[in-house]
């Protein structure tokens, strides 16, 4: 039976396929759907969102360490907060199969910069799987966790926003028997890397790359496609699919399994054609490898390595190896000079009354990762630096130690708090800060599609559970000056936050109301402005919302989008804003 | 392990590569663009074609452009829609069709429903939106085959404003090469046993609309 998947769809279901019992992850765009998605396979599969994704690595290590097979998901910047336990689980090894999911994004769709993931594998001498659409997908994530199983190594499956979002047609099969009984043997020469036993361990990993590179160079998920010898294209993942479009007659040799390279067949591949071209996207990973097998090749000269490819681009990079000319298509001159639609802070989103407040005050704003990330944008134009997550509160710490004249005010929301935030905070306690700390609490993880986290008193398996409290957590680390606020409320909002900010104190601010949108129900009554009472000062414009319009005549809200969350009322020095639209 | 292709299997490949349809469905971030495509990539899948799909998630959803692209035929490569590569672009927001008017083949349909979503570059004089008449004059020269449709009323007056991406998916749909019944199925697969006559009767007057 076939169904329509896509990519995360697709390898959740792979992980059921290949029997996976347990799932952990972090939410990150392109990734998060690979784990709501195993989770609707329970209780064959335990899942759970931890709290970052170093935390969701261990959490698999040890079920693989005991037997089972295990997948963790995340997308390519959590890779980084999970770097420490990979690039040493590669040495202890595993005895359950283990994949790490990791999904990249190129074009910067959802993310701060554009790494690629391939990298890591080299760096930490695990293999990498690389499906190009939705089946290939389902089938890597079980090749994956069979050499995983077979080597005794970690493994990676490489995804990125276009295999991971995209659909397409995927052939259903049977879950297989989760393999050997859990229990896990005591082994220190393999599984404790102190010096004496992690030497062997060194020597070993650089044996199993050997192996696997044998594997690579005879796996069916690396193969030649011999097709006009004149052109030969090595590809890999999403970029294949464009290419094979582009270039409908070229020979190809596609690789699935792109780390350890396989060095024979790329050698026969080569011989076999007149020129030879390399298709990726981000990093020139195979193309620098090709090269220093000392065979020349065409690639980053004319396919470029910045944003995401398309089948736009590589028409384009066509002609340049052809040497046409690489006419850009010209944009169509009916969308000259039209209005930019980006994203905002929704209508009702309980994080602007903060962003509004800080409008008011002097300060720099260390910001963060999540929806709040749109709070830089005008009209509120109010943070003023983002790095990764839990930076907001680190960074500020590091700005006051620096001599920062402007008092300094780190933004962080519920779940990267928990995510990352927490030792910052208790560096800011313990090395004599003062730096005001506002947790921006809406009770979700917002931005990837509202999943729980450790604040929300429910797990990813749908059970009740402790909700963990942000005050809690900042008086254990030491902070003594603790303030709940009520977003809606303005002036109160702006009392503390001015108080909070003049203080020599470090301070932390939990900012609490829930997403709208996660609730779909609106936070008060629809609100309308009476044209006859409005001045036109424009003020409510200052907020940002998409509810209130100005097109003509003056603003108006739009009663669909509204949530009546009240702010604008709040503003509005003439009183023109009032609630309820109709009697 | 390498595979070798007849001429014959070439000639099909490329004949079947003229055979994809691709589809750009475009609006604003809540519109209701992933269910239109959901219920197309069904449809299509019913009749037994090959079907891609890709969709925008996370940051890009809130409130911004957004962009569904659903490409079906015996044997899809990308899920992408290439510049001026579009059979049809469907479009629930007035200025997002122009915004998009590069995706379109020359002879394709355009299906444009008349609402207007201001963007808030709009409401904080950073920029203007067009004037209902520069609109519809701009669409019209874009879009030589344009079908310009208040669909929101449409589906108001059926009882559910929500339904206008569906009223959208109806006027595509005679452009498109699959039988009522598959577009019947894919409905009553997408969409919840509620919303399920609303969302018949707004395929319906979509599909009627001329």
């Amino acid at each position: 039976m076939k169904r329509l998947m896509s990519g995360n769809e697709a390898i959740a279901r792979g992980a059921f396929e290949a029997g996976v019992t347990v799932g952990a992850g972090y939410p990150g765009t392109p990734s998060t759907e690979i784990l709501e998605n195993l989770v609707k396979y329970k209780p064959d599969v335990y899942c759970e969102w931890s709290p970052n994704e170093k935390v969701a690595f261990e959490v698999a290590a040890g079920a693989a360490l005991s037997g089972a097979r295990s997948i963790v998901t995340m997308k390519h910047v959590g890779l980084n907060v999970a770097a420490d336990p990979l690039m040493t689980l590669s040495y202890i090894s595993v005895e359950g199969g283990f994949v790490a999911c990791v999904a990249d994004d190129p074009g910067m769709h959802s993310s701060q910069n554009e790494q690629d993931t391939r990298n890591y594998a080299r760096f930490a001498k695990v293999p990498i799987f690389e499906p190009s659409d939705s089946q290939e997908a389902k089938d890597f994530l079980i090749l994956a966790m069979q050499v995983s199983e077979q080597f005794k190594t970690p493994a990676i499956l490489r995804t990125t926003t276009r295999v991971s979002h995209s659909r397409s047609l995927v052939e259903i099969g049977e879950r297989a028997s989760p393999g050997k009984s859990v229990g896990f043997t005591k082994n220190p020469s393999r599984f404790v890397p102190i010096p004496i036993w992690g030497r062997p361990m060194r020597v070993r990993i650089e044996e199993r790359l050997k192996s696997l590179q044998k594997l690579s160079e005879s796996s069916p998920v690396n193969r030649i496609q011999w097709r006009d010898r004149n052109l030969g294209i090595i590809s890999s993942s999403i970029a294949y699919q464009y290419a094979r479009e582009v270039w409908p007659d070229a020979s190809f040799l596609k690789l699935g399994m792109s780390y350890p390279f396989p060095d024979a067949l790329i050698r026969e591949f080569a011989s076999g054609v007149s020129s030879l071209l390399v298709v990726e996207e981000l990093d020139d990973f195979i193309e620098e490898h090709v090269k220093a097998l000392g065979i020349s090749c065409r690639g980053r000269d004319v396919v470029s390595g910045i944003m995401e490819l398309s089948v736009d681009r590589l028409r384009s990079s066509k002609a340049m190896l052809e040497g046409r000319d690489a006419a850009e298509p010209k944009p169509s001159p009916f969308s000259e000079g039209l209005p930019p639609r980006p994203p905002v802070l929704c209508p009702g989103c309980p994080h602007r009354g903060v962003f509004y407040a800080l409008g008011k005050e002097k300060v720099v704003v260390t910001g963060d990762i999540g929806c709040y990330s749109l709070g830089a944008f005008p009209p509120l134009n109010r943070m003023d630096s983002i790095l990764c997550m839990g930076a907001g509160i680190s960074m500020a710490h590091g700005m006051e130690k620096a001599g920062e004249p402007q008092k300094v005010v780190g933004v962080v929301g519920d779940s990267t708090f928990f995510h990352s935030g927490i030792t910052g905070l208790l560096d800011i306690a313990y090395n004599h800060g003062h730096s005001t700390i506002i947790v921006l609490d809406n009770r979700t993880t917002a931005m990837t599609g509202h999943q729980d986290h450790p604040g929300t008193g429910r797990t990813l398996m749908g059970e009740a559970t402790l909700a963990i409290k942000i005050e809690d957590i900042g008086r254990a680390c030491g902070i003594s000056r603790v303030n709940a606020i009520n977003p809606y409320n303005l002036e109160e909002t702006r009392q503390v936050i001015s108080q909070e900010i003049a203080t020599n104190e470090p301070s932390l601010i939990v900012s609490r109301a829930p997403c709208p949108l996660r609730e779909r129900k609106k936070v008060g009554e629809v609100r309308k402005i009476l044209a006859e009472e409005c001045k036109g000062c424009e003020l409510c414009l200052g907020l940002g919302c998409p509810a209130i319009e100005n097109n003509e005549g003056g603003p108006r809200i739009n009663e669909t989008l509204c949530a009546g969350c009240g702010l604008c009322q709040q503003v509005c020095p003439a009183e023109a804003i009032v609630c309820g639209v109709r009697a | 392990m390498s595979e070798t292709r007849s001429a014959k299997a070439d000639a099909y490949e490329n004949e079947a590569e003229t055979e994809t349809k691709s589809i750009v469905l475009v609006g604003v971030g809540g519109q209701g663009i992933l269910l239109a495509s959901e219920i197309l990539a069904q449809a299509a899948m019913l009749e037994g074609y090959d079907v891609k799909t890709n969709e925008v998630h996370g940051m890009a959803q809130r409130g911004g452009s957004v962009m569904a692209q659903i490409r079906y035929g015996k044997d899809v490569k990308s899920p992408l829609v290439a510049r001026n590569g579009a059979h049809i672009l469907g479009s629930l927001e007035k200025v997002e069709a122009l915004r998009f008017s590069d995706y379109i083949r020359p002879e394709g349909l355009a299906v444009v429903s008349t609402q207007a979503i201001m963007p808030v570059t709009v409401s904080t004089n950073a920029a203007s939106y067009p004037t209902d008449a520069d609109a519809e004059d701009r669409l019209r020269r874009a879009f030589p085959r344009l079908v310009y449709i208040d669909a929101t009323r449409i589906a108001a007056d059926l009882g559910d404003i929500r339904a206008a991406n569906i009223v959208i998916l109806g006027a595509i749909s005679n452009d498109l090469d699959l039988p009522p019944a598959a577009w019947e199925k894919a409905i009553s697969l997408s969409v919840k046993e509620k919303f399920l006559e609303a969302n018949r009767r707004a395929f319906a007057a979509g599909r009627d609309y001329r």
